[in-house]
């Protein structure tokens, strides 16, 4: 039976077909199209975080407030039912046309959410750069954006690295709710084999593991990424290799 | 006609006057130490400088030419001009205490770092220059490519140094240079520093060093409780102190300080 299962699922799980996408393709697609969006986004909002000025950081906070303070699968219902229902939004032709896909409702849903935890995440980074740096920058004649380019930014999103591969991952199996909103992604596929074979652990185990190897190859990604860019910040070596001048 | 001169300077930090009316002046070439016990407004004169310190009175003079200033909400004078600002630092150079040095770059990256971005100076030029520097300093080539947080305070700071002298500066401040370092470290930083004076460089330099004020500098200001107590050349000053205030400080820094000879060559 388990055989039969995997022989008649196994693409659907995979990539399905041109024109009828479904499975792990669909969940990398929402994946990867929200975590860029929402980091487009955090990026300016997290800037915007910090300002001193209080007409830029405190709506920021409100969005984060709302973002981080309602469950996703709320954001979700809401974006995609709620929305949809509203006059307003259906007189519109432009916002009719968004709302009324499946997935445009349920990217939006993702990227906010993801870009409301992804702000926080970089603010408190950039709050955390070393004062000391930021004078010296500035006393060698930086300030505004050159001084953010170059000092601030390359600082705080390197210190921020190991806290947003852990959103990362988190964002990778909250696409699991989008199979609620008609989407066919990895779980929607699993949940029709195990309804149709009556085999709930192999169908929701296949997802399981196919989770698994994305996360995997995403961990080894970050670990990558974190070789290259916190190496400053790595432990002295006690060896020969350390010159002395 | 003056290098730099800076008037009456007048600073608060709340209740706290930190600088009562203090002034100072250093023709090219000069070496003015500035020494003091803490909390005497030696480091926030130095950096009322070059504006890292907002002042509540006084102005200042590089070659000649005025800083504009002008009051912001605060109370404080700030530039008039961030162009004229941004210019002014350029032609003053810092060294911290805490060597500030950007973490995430390379020492060579950190010395091309503010020519390339600030001055416009190629990247072949700059890294040609930052690699005749960082010898000049006394560092070997493989330093280059290490981070600060692999080198040693004594490395870092003529790391530092170099980076300061990168920017080509008519001017250069020395914020406590050899005060975070370990004694046996001070001395390769105070040999770099010989070096640069002897070169005819104009620097200011806040220090605790006794020996540096009295072997290299030119002129010393003894400041007191944010005053200008005696000012002078240290075969004067640290040998004939005319204060009561000055003949305790170096009472004091003589018995504090394991000999006033610091450095180890």
């Amino acid at each position: 039976m388990m055989m039969e299962l995997l022989q008649q699922y196994w693409q659907q799980y995979l990539w399905g077909s041109p024109g009828h996408w479904s499975g792990l393709v669909v969940t990398l697609w929402l994946t990867v199209a929200s975590v860029v969006l929402g980091f487009a986004l955090a990026l300016p909002l997290a800037i915007m975080r910090v300002s001193t000025r209080p007409w830029l950081a405190a709506p920021v906070w409100l969005f984060t407030y709302f973002f981080r303070g309602t469950p996703l699968y709320v954001q979700l219902l809401i974006c995609y039912t709620g929305l949809y229902s509203l006059e307003a939004v259906r007189a519109t032709p432009m916002l009719n046309a968004f709302f009324k896909d499946a997935f445009n409702c349920t990217l939006l849903a993702f990227t906010l959410n993801t870009a409301a935890y992804t702000t926080e995440i970089f603010a408190g980074a950039i709050k955390a750069t070393p004062q000391g740096e930021v004078e010296a920058a500035r006393a060698f004649g930086m300030s505004g954006f050159v001084l953010y380019r170059r000092i601030v930014l390359p600082s705080a999103l390197r210190r921020a690295l190991p806290a947003y591969s852990n959103e990362v991952i988190l964002m990778l199996h909250a696409t699991t709710l989008a199979s609620t909103a008609t989407i066919t992604d990895l779980l929607k596929v699993a949940r029709n084999a195990a309804s149709d074979y009556y085999l709930p652990f192999v169908a929701y185990g296949l997802a399981a593991l196919l989770y698994l190897a994305v996360t995997l190859a995403l961990v080894w990604m970050f670990h990558r990424a974190e070789r290259k860019w916190l190496a400053h910040l790595r432990p002295v070596q006690p060896d020969a290799n350390r010159t002395k001048p | 006609m003056e290098k730099l001169l800076v008037e009456d300077l007048h600073k608060s930090f709340g209740a706290n006057e930190v600088l009562r009316g203090v002034s100072l002046r250093a023709a090219a070439g000069d070496v003015v130490s500035i020494i003091g016990s803490s909390g005497s407004g030696k480091s926030t004169l130095l950096r009322c400088i070059n504006l890292l310190e907002l002042p509540d009175a006084g102005r200042i003079l590089l070659d000649g030419r005025e800083l504009n200033l002008t009051r912001d909400r605060a109370g404080r004078l700030t530039a008039s001009n961030p162009n004229e600002l941004r210019k002014l630092r350029t032609r003053l150079a810092m060294v911290f205490q805490h060597f500030n040095l950007w973490l995430h770059l390379t020492a060579l990256e950190n010395v091309i770092e503010a020519p390339i971005h600030v001055l416009g100076v190629p990247r072949r030029d700059a890294v040609a220059r930052a690699r005749e520097l960082l010898q000049s300093v006394g560092l070997s080539p493989s330093v280059e490519r290490m981070y600060p947080a692999h080198l040693s305070g004594g490395q870092q700071q003529r790391v530092a140094i170099a980076r300061a002298l990168a920017m080509d500066p008519e001017v250069m401040l020395f914020d406590e240079p050899t005060s975070a370092l370990d004694p046996e470290l001070v001395g390769e930083v105070l040999k770099v520093m010989h070096q640069l004076a002897a070169e005819g460089r104009t620097m200011i330099v806040v220090t605790h060093e006794m020996s540096f004020a009295r072997e290299v500098s030119n002129r010393v200001l003894f400041l007191h409780q944010g005053r200008v107590e005696e000012e002078g050349p240290p075969s004067d000053l640290l040998v004939r102190p005319r204060t009561e205030r000055l003949r305790q400080f170096l009472a004091r820094s003589h018995g504090g300080h394991s000999g006033c000879g610091g450095h180890n060559d």
